[in-house]
């Protein structure tokens, strides 16, 4: 069984994201970049579904500037076998990056979709369930556990209050959730090894070509800013001050 | 133009979010219809049709419905947005996983995650963790929208919308329902609540979180929250989660015990009307969003709290 990861290059999670003062959008000029969290956690359940015989071939695809190379890189490391980048330095919106995808995975034929919920930049959480639809595959987002057997995967999902199990028929989209797993640090020799493995590069017109956006950004602005308040001496004062400062209690 | 609300509910109750995003499809158009699919779902039915400014309540009833699949939610809306301009729902977790769905069928951009409408083609959303807030406008003919529901004041009790059933839709043939497992729990819903207390890394155990957090949610009635860190050891559930990754809450009163304060948990707070943050390093950045700071450790703060808490005569 072939799975395909789709990868996004973003933003370091530890990085505090600042806003430009043109209002264009976030600052990324000489900013540590890395892969998605999501797609780290996406990335290392297709690489334990391939140690497992479960999985045969994981191929990791991404779309981005040149440099994303170096995120499909990471993945190879993790246990990938190739990459395909769609290289482009305009930013997609997610309905042209599903139809992309989509169009990989016509190619591609995989029986598996693995990917995150969503990319820590734009926090659409969309691109997973606009690629199922695209392709008139089912879906299981915000997964927390994946059993592939046979024809159908088992997968539990995060919910509002609690956990949904269900099945889906392969192929099929499933988008990896924080706890699905902790992703693993590339060791040494796998990072020497993903050197070697192929990247195909590829352009935007060789999977259909990307449509001018439905979307525009307006502006970009700075969240308001929350002033701080007053320290108390003690829990008798926090209570009072709740009481009739603040008239909360 | 007419808009088209889907009601959020567990088939037994309609949540609050739904008259929030009613709030916020009446700032697109005065005509605002809201659909209830779920499996035995006429007591929800009944409580959205009296929700101020609902036009009509439209119910469609399946098991797929009944258990929120996406599949099955999409093919039933899609045919149905031959008569709206718009779909809205609140971004929760059922919301996320079918709206994106309903776009990309009609091939239209989805809205994610909105909490102002400037315009009806023009939406802000927070982006990187709500660090940053994006102004963005729509060219697609119809709308696909999640809403950030705490950002909209819930539509009042008081109308009587008639309620049409309609048909189910194409179900979900390639995905089944297997098992679910909801906490149940007589505290308030943490989305939802007026008060709220989150506990962080600083309990240390799983035990120290139930015997610490749980009693003072319980003599302020509030619901129990949790830090991402928290969570992650273990010490909370998973839908305990407070923050940019977990539920974004709104409450009057959010207080956080041994909570330092990461960005990412700010990101599902901040908006709260009353802060109070207890925590024994002075230097914690919970405190520069916390209208009150105790620096203390919870070992003895909080039972001083409970203990002022009970002289307060609560």
């Amino acid at each position: 069984m072939k799975v395909l990861v789709p990868v996004k290059r973003v933003i370091d999670y530890n990085v505090k994201a600042r806003v430009k003062s043109d209002q264009t959008g976030v600052d990324l000029a000489n900013v540590k970049m890395s892969m998605n969290p999501f797609c780290e956690i996406a990335v290392e359940e297709a690489v334990r579904l391939q140690e497992k015989g479960v999985a045969t071939e994981v191929v990791v695809v991404s779309i981005g500037p040149i440099q994303a190379q170096e995120t499909i890189r990471t993945a190879l490391a993790m246990g990938a076998e190739r990459g395909i980048l769609i290289q482009t330095d305009t930013d997609p919106e997610p309905l042209e990056v599903a139809k992309l995808l989509a169009a990989v995975a016509k190619a591609e034929e995989p029986r598996l979709i693995l990917m995150g919920k969503q990319a820590i930049d734009g926090d659409n959480n969309a691109v997973g369930q606009m690629l199922s639809a695209l392709l008139g595959w089912p879906q299981a987002t915000f997964a927390s556990k994946v059993e592939v057997s046979g024809d159908k995967a088992k997968v539990t999902r995060e919910v509002d209050g609690g956990l949904q199990t269900l099945e889906v028929d392969l192929p099929a989209v499933v988008t990896a959730d924080l706890r699905l797993n902790e992703p693993r640090y590339a060791s040494l020799p796998n990072i020497m090894k993903a050197k070697r493995k192929t990247i195909d590069i590829k352009t935007p017109d060789d999977f259909g070509g990307l449509a001018a956006g439905h979307l525009k950004v307006v502006k970009v602005t700075e969240p308001p800013k929350r002033t701080a308040g007053v320290k108390v001496e003690n829990a008798a004062e926090l209570v009072a001050k709740l009481k009739t400062e603040a008239g909360v209690i | 133009m007419a808009v088209l609300v889907v009601a959020d509910h567990d088939n037994a109750e309609l949540k609050d979010t739904t008259a929030k995003t009613v709030t916020a499809a009446l700032a697109l158009s005065p005509d605002v219809d809201v659909l209830v699919a779920g499996k035995g779902i006429a007591g929800v039915a009944a409580e959205a049709a009296t929700l101020s400014g609902v036009r009509k309540v439209l119910t469609a009833e399946s098991d797929a419905l009944g258990a929120h699949i996406a599949e099955a939610l999409s093919g039933l809306i899609v045919p149905l947005m031959a008569n709206y301009d718009a779909v809205l729902s609140p971004a929760t977790n059922v919301g996320k996983n079918f709206a994106p769905r309903v776009a990309a069928l009609l091939d239209v951009a989805p809205l994610s995650d909105v909490q102002e409408i400037v315009d009806p083609s023009t939406f802000v959303r927070p982006i990187y963790a709500g660090n940053a807030l994006e102004t963005v406008s729509s060219s697609d003919a119809k709308k696909v929208i999640t809403v950030r529901a705490t950002a909209f004041k819930a539509a009042e009790h008081g109308g009587s919308a008639p309620v049409e059933a309609i048909d189910p839709g194409p179900g979900a043939p390639h995905t089944r329902f297997v098992s679910e497992e909801i906490v149940k729990s007589d505290r308030p819903e943490l989305a939802g609540a007026k008060i709220v207390v989150s506990g962080g890394r600083a309990m240390g155990s799983a035990e120290e979180f139930h015997k610490v957090i749980e009693p003072l949610a319980d003599k302020l009635g509030a619901a129990v929250g949790a830090s991402r860190a928290a969570v992650d050891a273990g010490y909370a559930p998973n839908d305990y989660q407070v923050g940019q990754t977990g539920k974004v809450v709104a409450p009057q009163l959010y207080v956080a015990i041994g909570i330092s304060g990461a960005i990412q948990h700010l990101a599902g707070m901040k908006d709260s009307k009353v802060i109070v943050a207890i925590n024994k390093d002075a230097d914690a950045p919970i405190f520069q969003v916390a209208d009150y700071g105790l620096v203390s450790d919870y070992k003895t703060a909080v039972p001083e709290l409970m203990a002022a808490l009970t002289a307060a005569g609560k």
